[in-house]
């Protein structure tokens, strides 16, 4: 069967429209940055009534290629046609007025607005020259939510909403101004299995009323489950369409990565040793002075990871600052290895053998003006090698980086090279390189956020190394699947305090899901 | 090595371009005023005049030994000056105290020096300098202080803090070390606490002193963990505390190695130039050092030769005004030119057609992503 006549048959067994033109069409798209191809003749097609699944790892120019849609870039060649017919689109503005939405993976919204308010934001309903009218602003908003399924209420502040419930808002805004061709960029990366489910649900009935949906991620199984056809993006080209009933996430990975990648890292036995971390009854408060740790116990022995899922802002990320010294407790005890820690600062701890990855790599684990080899001595350049005093010894700081840089695969011209200028992947690896090494504990706090699956693997890979190795791992993660897949044991936390725990072998993830959103099991 | 050497210079010849080019503009702008003022400082209407006066401001500046020992004399105090706020810069603080700091300091080498106007020169000079010093430490060190315990933002308590100094040495001079035989509120002369004079007329010691200042700065911040941490607190202070370098400790002591920085050039210029303190002396070093800084992109190489623009400045205007009737005044203009562009990059990007510089971070990011292919790449 010659490639043509395949093509002829998969179009016949094809249920969508054949023949009309496609809602939204990208020939030969090509955008070139100084000394990089982003885009390389990228064809792209989608039919209205279709979700179609866009994937590729970070740097694939998955990003440019909707920038390039939403008008936020010229190409430099190439053409986008809209309902068979060619556009310019010049800026985000034409973008809205040609029917195309975007749900940025960052929600643009204003959290003390109400619901009605940020989605009218800009296409505002008025009354007369200066009234807004918003009591038909919310009739509309209700009437176009419970048109596509939603239950909101336009009147509710969104800082009250879940992370869940703000990403319809985003939605509602897209649909508010007519799009008709909705771009979603990982849009479950924050959200809860159930959330997924539910915005999937969502997305379906879209596809119904004829929309035409852009799905971008880099989960394989959810682009499997929700999309019509699946494109896969490499080095800024298209190296490959699949149907899903045609393909697998092995394959999809493969063509992603361009090489055979490893999906589930083997996690082999664990052989639990000593309890390495103890926390119990930990009482810790936020910035704003509210108790988010409320009476947490944990153990983390060496030689396993321990597993903390919870859905964002259960109190996660005060647990993790307490442990490493950066948030001072206010009740209960942190030990390591029977030593006492609690309130010690973060220099102490890091003495006492605790490797700390920190959820937001730019803003704590990295100093992104300064050169790769200051930021992998950043923690110890004031010890020998790296100091004898207070002189620096720039050769052992260089040696030590060029080292690393080789031991991480980390994808950079050489040491001195500013670390902003290094893909997240890589900016990542710069951090995991330092924090690993000969440690008592690990924490590691969102390790693969944002990460292609490339670099993901490479971690979860060198995570459970340090397990073998005899290193006690505390994984934090919001992606569930994350710490289904690595963790030897599992703590779910809800409302500042652990409401369930598991063995990773009998982990079920439904249950988990449901105790991670409610607190309570059914 | 060679190429390294050249990687080098092309690194500096781009940190520099946005300071000449701002330069260029300033003084084209003044070249404009001066002509178009010229119809009334009584010369005519003189499209040349100009040329004439910077050449004069040139020829008073470097066209003898007298003038570049004066250009030498007048950027010594400057480079002290501009190094404190360049530290401080880099500590992620904006120290606009060095005004106060420079009157503390030459108040202090004052009254010490006069104090030991008897004693051996050796020992007189070198105590009123470590006074000078050491108050301008003294005095960087509370807003410092204030910032890491309290988060009191430095700017607003150095500035406060700019006029009680003056305020208090003022009445300091007054009342307690006056010296009596004078119609005019001042303190004894200084006398063997003078720096020496190693050329010339006026070419004194604090001159080269403020050379070794520049590279003893570079060096504490390019190559000390001190240094180090000082431009790890300024450039990301939530990575400086993950990192466990306490801001709480680092921040109060770059305000008073800035403030040290900022009383040693008082003390020079009061022991290399005035000879005295009196309550009129001009503090506006402290002020042209933020523009030397700025100029210099607080570097300490740049912030040398920022100085020595703005001593070139000051050396050579007289020479200018003598000859040209354009008046020393117009030097403000150019300085403030020069720092409104200096802040205002976009438009020297615009007027000479650069590139901006965030499609230079993002080619760069977009190699580094395409680095998967080793053929291309790998150094």
């Amino acid at each position: 069967m010659t490639e043509e006549e395949r093509a002829a048959q998969e179009a016949a067994r094809s249920s969508l429209p054949v023949g009309r033109a496609p809602a939204l069409e990208m020939r030969g798209i090509t955008k070139r940055f100084p000394g990089t191809l982003a885009n390389d003749h990228v064809d792209l097609s989608i039919q209205p009534g279709e979700i179609h699944g866009l994937l590729g790892e970070n740097g694939a120019g998955k990003t440019t290629l909707m920038n390039i849609l939403y008008g936020l870039i010229a190409p430099d060649e190439g053409e986008v046609l809209i309902d068979g017919k060619a556009v310019t689109i010049h800026d985000p503005a034409d973008a809205i007025a040609r029917g195309i939405g975007m749900v940025h993976q960052h929600f643009m919204l204003v959290p003390v607005l109400t619901v009605a308010e940020n989605v009218i934001l800009g296409a505002e309903v008025m009354r007369g020259p200066v009234l807004l009218d918003l009591g038909e602003a919310s009739r509309r908003i209700r009437a176009l939510a419970e048109q596509v399924g939603f239950q909101i209420d336009p009147g509710v502040r969104v800082e009250q909403l879940s992370v869940g419930q703000q990403q319809r808002v985003e939605i509602l805004k897209a649909l508010y101004r007519g799009a008709r061709i909705l771009v979603l960029d990982e849009p479950t990366a924050v959200l809860t299995p159930q959330e997924t489910e539910e915005i999937f649900q969502v997305l379906r009935r879209l596809r119904g009323e004829g929309a035409s949906i852009v799905f971008i991620s880099h989960k394989l199984d959810e682009v499997l489950r929700i999309a019509d056809r699946i494109t896969v993006i490499r080095r800024g080209a298209v190296v490959g369409e699949r149907r899903p009933a045609d393909t697998s996430e092995q394959e999809l990975a493969d063509l992603m990565v361009g090489r055979e990648v490893s999906l589930r890292v083997d996690r082999g036995t664990s052989h639990p040793g000593e309890v390495s971390l103890q926390v119990t009854g930990l009482r810790v408060q936020d910035d704003r002075g509210h108790e988010v740790v409320r009476g947490l116990d944990l153990t983390v022995r060496s030689g396993e990871i321990v597993g903390v899922a919870g859905v964002a802002g259960n109190g996660q990320e005060e647990l993790v600052e307490a442990i490493v010294g950066l948030r001072k407790p206010s009740a209960g005890r942190v030990t390591l290895a029977g030593r006492d820690i609690t309130g010690r600062s973060p220099r102490q701890v890091r003495e006492a053998r605790v490797g700390y990855v920190p959820a937001d790599r730019q803003r704590y684990g990295l100093v992104l003006s300064f050169p790769l080899d200051d930021n992998f001595c950043l923690t110890e350049y004031y010890r020998p090698p790296f100091a004898s005093g207070i002189v620096r010894n720039e050769a052992a700081i260089r040696r030590h980086a060029e080292k690393l840089i080789a031991e991480f695969d980390v994808r950079t011209p050489g040491p001195s090279v500013r670390a902003q200028t290094l893909s997240g992947g890589n900016q990542q690896k710069v951090v995991v390189a330092r924090e690993f090494g000969d440690d008592a504990l690990i924490v590691l706090d969102q390790p693969t956020r944002g990460l292609d699956v490339g670099s993901t693997e490479f971690i979860h890979r060198r995570a459970i190394e340090q397990r073998d190795a005899g290193t006690a791992v505390l994984l934090v993660s919001a992606d569930l699947d994350e710490i289904l897949e690595l963790s030897d044991r599992i703590v779910v936390i809800h409302r500042g305090r652990v409401v369930g725990e598991f063995d990773a072998r009998e982990a079920e993830r439904d249950r988990i899901g449901l105790l991670m959103a409610r607190g309570e099991a059914a | 090595m060679i190429a390294a050497l050249a990687r080098a210079a092309a690194a500096a010849g781009r940190l520099a371009t946005i300071p000449l080019l701002s330069i260029l503009l300033a003084l084209a702008i003044a070249a404009v005023l001066m002509v178009a003022s010229s119809v009334y400082t009584g010369v005519g209407f003189f499209p040349l005049l100009p040329l004439f006066a910077y050449g004069n401001l040139f020829a008073g500046a470097f066209g003898s030994g007298t003038a570049i020992t004066n250009t030498l004399v007048a950027a010594a105090p400057l480079m002290l000056g501009g190094l404190a706020v360049g530290l401080g810069f880099k500590g992620g603080l904006f120290n606009i105290g060095v005004a106060g700091q420079f009157l503390a300091g030459a108040f202090a080498a004052a009254v010490v020096g006069s104090s030991l106007a008897d004693a051996p020169a050796a020992i007189a000079v070198t105590s009123a300098l470590v006074a000078g010093a050491a108050a301008g430490a003294g005095l960087g060190l509370i807003p410092g202080i204030l910032k890491a315990r309290t988060g009191a933002h430095e700017v607003v308590t150095t500035i406060m803090l700019n006029n009680a100094t003056a305020l208090l040495l003022a009445w300091a001079v007054t009342e307690l070390v006056r010296a009596p035989e004078f119609t005019f509120p001042r303190t004894n002369d200084i006398g063997n606490a003078a720096l020496p004079v190693l050329l010339g007329r006026n070419l004194h010691i604090g001159v080269p002193l403020a050379f070794v200042a520049i590279f003893a700065v570079r060096w504490l911040l390019e190559r000390t963990t001190l240094g180090f941490e000082i431009r790890t607190v300024g450039a990301n202070p939530n990575a400086a505390r993950y990192a466990g370098m306490p801001p709480v400790v680092i921040v109060p002591l770059t305000m008073a190695l800035s403030g040290l920085l900022g009383g040693t050039a008082g003390a020079i210029q009061l022991q290399g130039v005035i000879g005295f303190y009196a309550s009129g002396i001009s503090a506006s070093v402290g002020f042209d050092a933020i523009a030397v800084a700025l100029l210099g992109r607080s570097n300490p190489i740049g912030i040398l030769f920022a100085a020595l623009l703005f001593g070139a400045f000051r050396a050579g205007a007289p020479l200018m005004q003598i000859t040209t009737r354009v008046p020393i005044e117009v030097i403000d203009i150019i300085q403030a030119l020069i720092i409104l562009f200096l802040a205002a990059e976009l438009i020297v990007r615009r007027v000479f057609r650069l590139r901006a510089r965030a499609t230079e971070i993002e080619g760069a990011a977009t190699v580094t992503q395409t680095w998967a292919e080793p053929s291309v790449t790998r150094p």
